[in-house]
């Protein structure tokens, strides 16, 4: 039997056995409140040291949090700040976000062999470059630093927000990219000195056109860097390896986070499919922003029917009833017709809702909803009501 | 200085957060501008991108697929942009050539940093210079990356000092910082986080480059069920008597609907605050339009006419 078909599975449990938990989903789902929602509930109820690493390289979580900017540091949310809710958290909670920039300086300070190597990479106009404007890079240091701050045994618990599964991908890959790009025949051969290159036949169509389009000159600057960047290989491939084998580990759960919409739905659908496949453990999917029930309710949409058709005459068989000051017949009209109309808007986009969590196939067996808040969620009373809701 | 009229211009990238709507409004604008006349050419970026979703048509290419009159539409494959680059260009003749090089591209795009970004760029405002269209239309990557691909003309022309492409870079930048011809539309919704979103890269986008912002699409903005007054109105409804009485006239699921109206004016003004933070928060002389929220059709080629009309509407 299928261990995981077990109905009894909580997100308190997952927490509970679980070091990182991985929130994914598309833009705009939702995934970064859910990913904090859960570290402070977490926090709350077990006696365990959370961290909620954000990596997204808007500022999300720290806004939810109520906090301005908080950096490549961790940062405590100090226990006053859940009594002041009326919660007595038996954990704490940390927070942290990712800064890329800062990152890969840690990283190559860790991986160069020697001072003067690390301050010529440091010092290379491609480096910035490459770390800042870079879109993959950002991947890679963000599981580096998963890795880094797992390995450290600071925290019982991670719980790291990605950035939106079309990147959530590449997020998974970007260790084993790094990896292969270490080894890459053609990073050797652009690092062997400019010379014996040309006089290699086979590589001279590639050499002529890259000089063209290039130059020469900015050819010989990659190819500086990467020579310095090869005296960290060993380092770096060693630790690509490392990471990816956590992400795939037993102590790490995912958490797909989406909302019913057409396209979230579609891309959470394909993110649990390929965590399947690729063996992955999916702990949970959170659906957030759910209309209500009652929007389906067939006994509201014959109501509001009739409310919209009758709406006039309604209105003047009520007038009497609302009392002073006296209401004019055509305002009351109107307000029937548009309670009735906007319930029956709003059921379009419930009855899709309804459609979509159908459809979702292959979904993990704790499928958690959020219902729709009217109200931002920036503060932590919002974020442990949000955790309460799924937590058990 | 009065912005220019967006359809007026050459070439627009569409960007914001990711599902606020970016493709929804790039090619409503694209169907807006082939009506209105123009030879229009909608473009994604995204390889997994979904424009082809919104005009009701199969997977694009990089070569272009025809919509309707005057429409067309493709996706970026910056691999076809290097092969056409090079044999527009550098008038690298043979095909077999490329064979080694193909191999050797993604290397090289991934080594040389904004190489990919200046292939995606170069081949938009090559078919603005090339005069191909009246108007290209860009849906362009969410906002954490689009400023480092319009800015990549620029670094790329810092790093490399010589060669082709540190000669190509000159036009490119002519085209992207005159506002008469360049500008980008930043998409967002009355949401916190859109909204703040929309208003850092509008701040990056006037610091870091010198590309225009020619509007923001407010898109799914909720309506307004009532007037303050009629407000009040619904408030005095949901007194148990009065509702008793509409049970009897039109049955007991009042209370739903009651509930639903009362949400959904919850709703409305939770998005409130954001929209005024928007418009408070955007330097003067940005155009805001506003794009309601669909509840009928939210996707598809019927969604995109939707919206069309709506832009239309707000750019008369
Ligand atoms: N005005 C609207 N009213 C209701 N729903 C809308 C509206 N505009 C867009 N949508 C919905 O939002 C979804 C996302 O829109 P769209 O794909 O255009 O966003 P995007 O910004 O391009 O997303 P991505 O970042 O994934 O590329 C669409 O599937 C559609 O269902
Ligand atoms: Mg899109």
């Amino acid at each position: 039997m299928n261990p995981r078909s077990d109905p009894l599975v909580t997100f308190e449990q997952l927490c509970s056995t679980k070091e990182v938990v991985i929130s994914t989903g598309s833009g705009g789902v939702g995934k970064t409140t859910t990913a904090a929602a859960v570290g402070a509930t977490a926090a709350a109820n077990l006696g365990v040291k959370v961290l909620v690493l954000t990596v997204d390289p808007a500022r999300r979580l720290a806004s939810a949090l109520g906090l301005e900017r908080f950096g490549n540091t961790e940062v405590e949310i100090p226990a006053g700040a859940f009594t002041d809710v009326g919660v007595e958290p038996e954990g704490e909670l940390w927070v942290a976000m990712l800064d890329t920039k800062a990152s890969w300086d840690d990283l190559i300070a860790q991986h160069a062999p020697d001072a003067a190597t690390r301050d010529a990479i440091l010092a290379n106009p491609l480096y910035d470059n490459i770390t800042g404007k870079f879109v993959q890079s950002h991947d890679y240091v963000a599981m580096e630093r998963l890795y880094e701050i797992h390995n450290s045994g600071r925290y019982d618990l991670i719980v790291v927000d990605t950035p939106p599964t079309r990147n959530a991908v590449d997020f998974l890959e970007a260790p084993e990219r790094m990896a292969d790009f270490f080894s890459s025949p053609l990073l050797r051969w652009l690092i062997t000195p400019y010379r014996s290159r040309i006089m290699n036949f086979a590589s001279k169509p590639f050499y002529s056109v890259a000089d063209r389009i290039l130059g020469s000159q900015f050819l010989e600057d990659i190819a500086e860097f990467f020579m310095l960047f090869q005296t960290m290989y060993d380092g770096f491939v060693e630790r690509a390896r490392a990471v990816t084998t956590l992400l795939g580990g037993p102590q790490t759960t995912f958490m797909v986070v989406s909302t019913l919409e057409v396209a979230p739905s579609r891309e959470a659908q394909f993110f649990c499919d390929l965590l399947g496949e690729r063996g992955y453990h999916l702990g949970a999917l959170v659906l957030n922003k759910v209309l209500p029930q009652y929007m389906l309710d067939p006994e509201g949409t014959e109501a509001a029917r009739a409310l919209e058709r009758d709406a006039f005459k309604l209105a003047a068989d009520l007038v009497p009833e609302l009392g002073n000051p006296p209401v004019k017949k055509a305002h009351l009209s109107h307000v029937l017709s548009e309670s009735a109309r906007s319930y029956l808007d709003h059921q379009v986009v419930a009855r899709r809702e309804a459609e979509q969590r159908r459809e979702l196939s292959s979904v993990p067996d704790l499928v958690l909803t959020v219902p729709y808040q009217t109200e931002d969620i920036h503060s932590l009373a919002g974020l442990l009501s949000v955790g309460g809701r799924i937590w058990r | 200085m009065p912005s220019v009229p967006l359809l007026d211009r050459r070439l627009l990238f569409v960007t914001g957060k990711g599902g606020v709507g970016k493709t929804s409004v790039a090619s409503a604008l694209g169907l807006l501008a082939a009506g209105q006349g123009r030879r229009t050419l909608v473009c994604e970026v995204d390889a997994k991108g979904n424009l082809a979703d919104f005009y009701g048509l199969g997977p694009l290419s990089f070569s272009g697929t025809k919509v309707r009159d005057r429409l067309y539409a493709m996706s970026m494959d910056t691999e076809e942009s290097l092969k056409e680059y090079m044999s527009l260009q550098l008038r690298v003749p043979l095909l077999a050539r490329l064979g080694p090089l193909a191999r050797t591209f993604d290397f090289v795009a991934n080594a040389a940093p904004g190489v990919k970004e200046i292939l995606t760029v170069g081949k938009f405002t090559y078919e603005v210079k090339e005069d191909n269209y009246d108007l290209v239309v860009v849906d362009a990557s969410a906002t954490g990356h689009v400023v480092g691909q319009l800015a990549s003309p620029v670094a790329i022309s810092e790093l490399v000092s010589v060669g082709v492409v540190r000669s190509q870079t000159e036009w490119m930048i002519d085209i992207l910082t005159d506002p008469r011809q360049t500008g980008v539309v930043v998409v967002t919704a009355p949401e916190e986080m859109p909204v703040t979103e929309s208003l850092e890269l509008v701040e990056r986008l006037r610091g870091e480059t010198d590309i225009d912002v020619a509007s923001v699409v407010v898109n799914r903005v909720l309506p307004e069920l009532f007037s303050h007054g009629e407000e009040e109105i619904f408030g005095r409804l949901r007194a148990t008597e009065v509702t008793a009485q509409l049970v009897d006239a039109v049955g007991p699921g009042v209370h739903r609907v009651l509930d639903g109206a009362q949400l959904a004016v919850d709703m409305r003004r939770g998005s409130v605050p954001h929209l005024e933070r928007l418009r408070g928060g955007l330097p003067e002389g940005i155009p805001v339009l506003y794009v309601p929220y669909l509840f009928h059709r939210s996707h598809g080629t019927r969604a995109t006419h939707r919206i069309a009309e709506f832009l239309g509407e707000e750019l008369l």
